[in-house]
């Protein structure tokens, strides 16, 4: 077994935070607008186990944007759905000629795995409830161009934590900057074993308490998806924890608020939260094709 | 390996531990016909032997016994055989190995379990059947126990899955009781494990990865300790207990006089779940590796008498089946060529819990559990099965060298005290180290 091939992004666990800062600056530098040949001719390959409209659309731009040959693979219409495992799927990209996979999967760890056997980049789109490395640093960018810097902020998460692989990133990524992150929800989605994942993280069962002087409030989906087994009332969920104009207002007044998406308007937010002017919801979509592009160039060996 | 045939062995200059039989000296011993014809000092066995075993500087045990594993046949040769699994038990030391039904097909009727003891199946060490609890491991309907029992069957369970239905778990250890027969339990309350694949806890959810609390396992124990307290002479046997609250219960059986033993494993007495790194799926086994908390637990069970046994829950799997998502892999490690260097290493070297205390839980602990008569102890007239090992040996663990047919162990590479050097099973040599 091998450890993964330079410019690997598997997680924001293990990402030194100096580099974490590098990929942001080269965000920065990063144009959609202006198409560039750093990758030009290089094969990226988009392998997706589950469904995706932003991640998988956006790291798709990033890469044509530049100059990158991309190709999607999805788990159906594809070898997977006649019973193929993933390293074989891994292997055959490989003899493609695959230069770097982006892999979404509903396991958390298949990219890790992935990337113990293969010798090329690979990217971690999403694993299940593990990780979402460049959600997390979409995050941290669209941040940034609202507030001066992450060190010292208040930041409520708010829903459903447990199943949340945005949440996981988020806190390993702002604590790591000096945030402060209440996590927040009724136990079912917010256990308290969550604090342990970074220092820095506090719970909440109280979303007016969490929210109290926020400087960011970022909102999770509740994923009906992932809920095995769970009773969860969704009246009691609205009841206690949608983010609605009212409760917004306990927040500092230049809070923002954020949603990785896809959104549920009337469950975890209303419409008026969603499109306040205070939601950069559709700026994080925005932000997500630079850091991506960054990412990129990272991984194949062009971050200059 | 070598297989001697020869009528009478010596072994000659050892130190001898049997905890059954009281002795912790320096004696040597004779075996003759396949039994112990004599034990004496040194240099005062009376007659010669045809062939003599050099064990100065060694220890001389009874025969390890291994309650617990997975030999997967009938039915899945290509993970391991009985001979590939026997002759990894005698690298280990194991001279009798008591085999799991979870075979396919499962090993629910006398014929199969007659099957699994012919010689055809090239065994190098004793195999000891223990047949399902209920047909096709299903937990609805008993099998039928004595017939299991007069093939050759020492105990019945549904081991991978738990017998969770109160009152079929009843019947079990009803009609075990009236036959003298363990209901070996895996202890697992599967209605809350779904879709788990390793403790709940800090590990867990920094993995994401859908964890299977202590709960589940200490539950089924407590109903099971309080269903042999209320079953006269019925004999629970609790599988690779792994967590503290579990031992809970134990103690509990116990104190009450109630026959209810318990084993635990090497990797259970030695790992942690933060162990499983970044998802190593060698690191992934059923009960899963548990808290810091749950094997300090477990060591103080080993030394102060609880636990009755050391099993390894011996699992192999092929690589494909473990070179695949955390979470689609398959549960289970092998253990039996490294479960008494990990004991050494982990038990007495670093806990200090005696040598002699180790080798109970190989050798007469077990042969109790079970009730393997002749076995667990060197007495005059007892069966030949000898494990001799030098416990201060310091080697390294190589997967691939495993005289099984799987390399699924988390110990690859591991520095380990304690080697077998030789293993013999009714007066035969069937493994001497190089």
């Amino acid at each position: 077994m091998n450890t993964p091939a330079r410019g690997s992004l598997l997680g924001i666990e293990h990402l030194q935070q100096d580099e974490a800062l590098r990929l942001l600056k080269l965000a920065r530098r990063m144009n959609p607008q202006k198409p560039r040949s750093l990758l030009r001719n290089r094969k990226i390959i988009l392998l997706f186990y589950e469904p995706s409209t932003r991640t998988r659309s956006s790291f798709e731009i990033a890469a044509k944007s530049l100059g990158a040959i991309t190709t999607l693979v999805q788990s159906s219409g594809s070898s997977i759905e006649k019973g193929e495992s993933l390293l074989d799927t891994g292997y055959t990209l490989r003899a493609v000629g695959a230069d770097a996979i982006v892999i979404r999967h509903p396991s958390a760890g298949a990219p890790h795995l992935m990337a113990k056997y293969l010798d090329i980049p690979v990217i971690n789109a999403g694993d299940g409830m593990h990780e979402h490395p460049s959600q997390a640093l979409l995050d941290a960018f669209t941040i940034l161009k609202h507030k001066k810097s992450l060190k010292g902020l208040q930041v409520a998460i708010i829903g459903d934590i447990v199943h949340s692989r945005v949440a996981r990133s988020a806190c390993h990524l702002l604590t790591r900057f000096g945030a402060k992150i209440t996590l927040c929800g009724p136990p079912e989605f917010v256990p308290e074993v969550a604090t342990t994942l970074a220092s820095g993280l506090r719970i909440s069962r109280h979303l007016e308490e969490a929210v109290r002087g926020a400087d960011v409030v970022m909102l999770l989906r509740v994923q009906k998806e992932r809920l095995a087994g769970q009773k969860i009332s969704l009246q009691d969920y609205i009841a206690h924890y949608q983010m609605n104009a009212a409760r917004l207002k306990l927040a500092k007044r230049d809070a923002i608020v954020m949603h990785p998406g896809p959104i549920i308007r009337g469950l975890e937010l209303t419409s008026e939260v969603a499109d306040s002017p205070q939601s950069v919801i559709v700026d994080e979509v925005r932000s997500g094709v630079p850091v991506r592009m960054a990412i990129l160039a990272r991984a194949l060996g062009r971050a200059k | 390996m070598s297989r001697q045939e020869s009528k009478s062995l010596l072994i000659k200059g050892g130190h001898l531990v049997d905890p059954e039989a009281k002795i912790n000296a320096p004696m040597d011993l004779l075996l003759r016909d396949a039994r112990v014809a004599e034990v004496a000092p040194p240099n005062k066995v009376r007659g010669g032997a045809d062939e003599k075993f050099d064990a100065r500087g060694l220890i001389v045990a009874p025969g390890f016994i291994d309650l617990h594993v997975h030999l997967r046949e009938p039915g899945q040769g290509y993970k391991e055989t009985i001979a590939s699994g026997t002759a990894a038990a005698a690298a280990g030391g194991f001279t009798s190995v008591c085999a799991m039904p979870n075979t396919i097909p499962i090993v629910d009727t006398d014929a199969w379990v007659s099957w699994l003891r012919r010689p055809e199946r090239g065994a190098v060490v004793n195999v000891f059947p223990i047949a399902a609890a209920t047909r096709g491991s299903r937990g609805q309907s008993l099998t039928d126990f004595a017939a299991l029992q007069r093939a050759g069957a020492v105990a019945v369970t549904d081991d991978g899955k738990p017998i969770l239905d109160d009152e079929v778990m009843r019947a079990a250890l009803r009609l075990g009781a009236e036959l003298n027969l363990p209901v070996v339990q895996h202890a697992e309350d599967t209605r809350v494990t779904e879709h788990c694949s390793m403790h709940e806890g800090p590990t867990s959810f920094r993995l994401g990865l859908r964890g299977m609390p202590a709960t589940a396992e200490a539950a089924m124990v407590d109903r099971d300790v309080s269903f042999a307290q209320q079953i006269r002479e019925s004999r629970l046997h609790v599988a690779h207990l792994s967590t503290s609250d579990a031992l809970k219960s134990v103690r509990r059986g116990k104190r009450a006089r109630a026959r209810v033993t318990c084993e635990v494993t090497p990797h259970h007495f030695t790992l942690l779940d933060s162990d499983v790194g970044e998802y190593n799926t060698n690191f992934k086994m059923n009960p899963p590796l548990r808290s810091a908390s749950d094997r300090e637990a477990v060591l103080v069970a080993v030394a102060d008498g609880t636990v009755d046994a050391i099993a390894t829950d011996h699992a192999p799997h092929a690589a494909q089946e473990k070179q695949v998502e955390f979470e689609h892999a398959s549960f289970g490690i092998t253990g039996l060529e490294t479960a008494l260097a990990l004991a050494i290493t982990k038990l007495n070297r670093e806990q200090k819990i005696p040598l002699a205390r180790i080798v109970e839980l190989f050798t007469a602990g077990p042969a109790r559990v079970f009730d393997l008569r002749g076995r667990g102890s060197l007495q005059r007239g007892n069966f030949a099965d000898v494990t001799i090992f030098d416990p201060k040996k310091r080697w390294t663990v190589e997967a691939a060298k495993s005289r099984s047919l799987s390399r699924n162990t988390p110990f690859d590479g591991w520095q380990l005290t304690g080697k077998v050097v030789g293993t013999i099973v009714g007066g035969k040599i069937v493994y001497r180290a190089d």
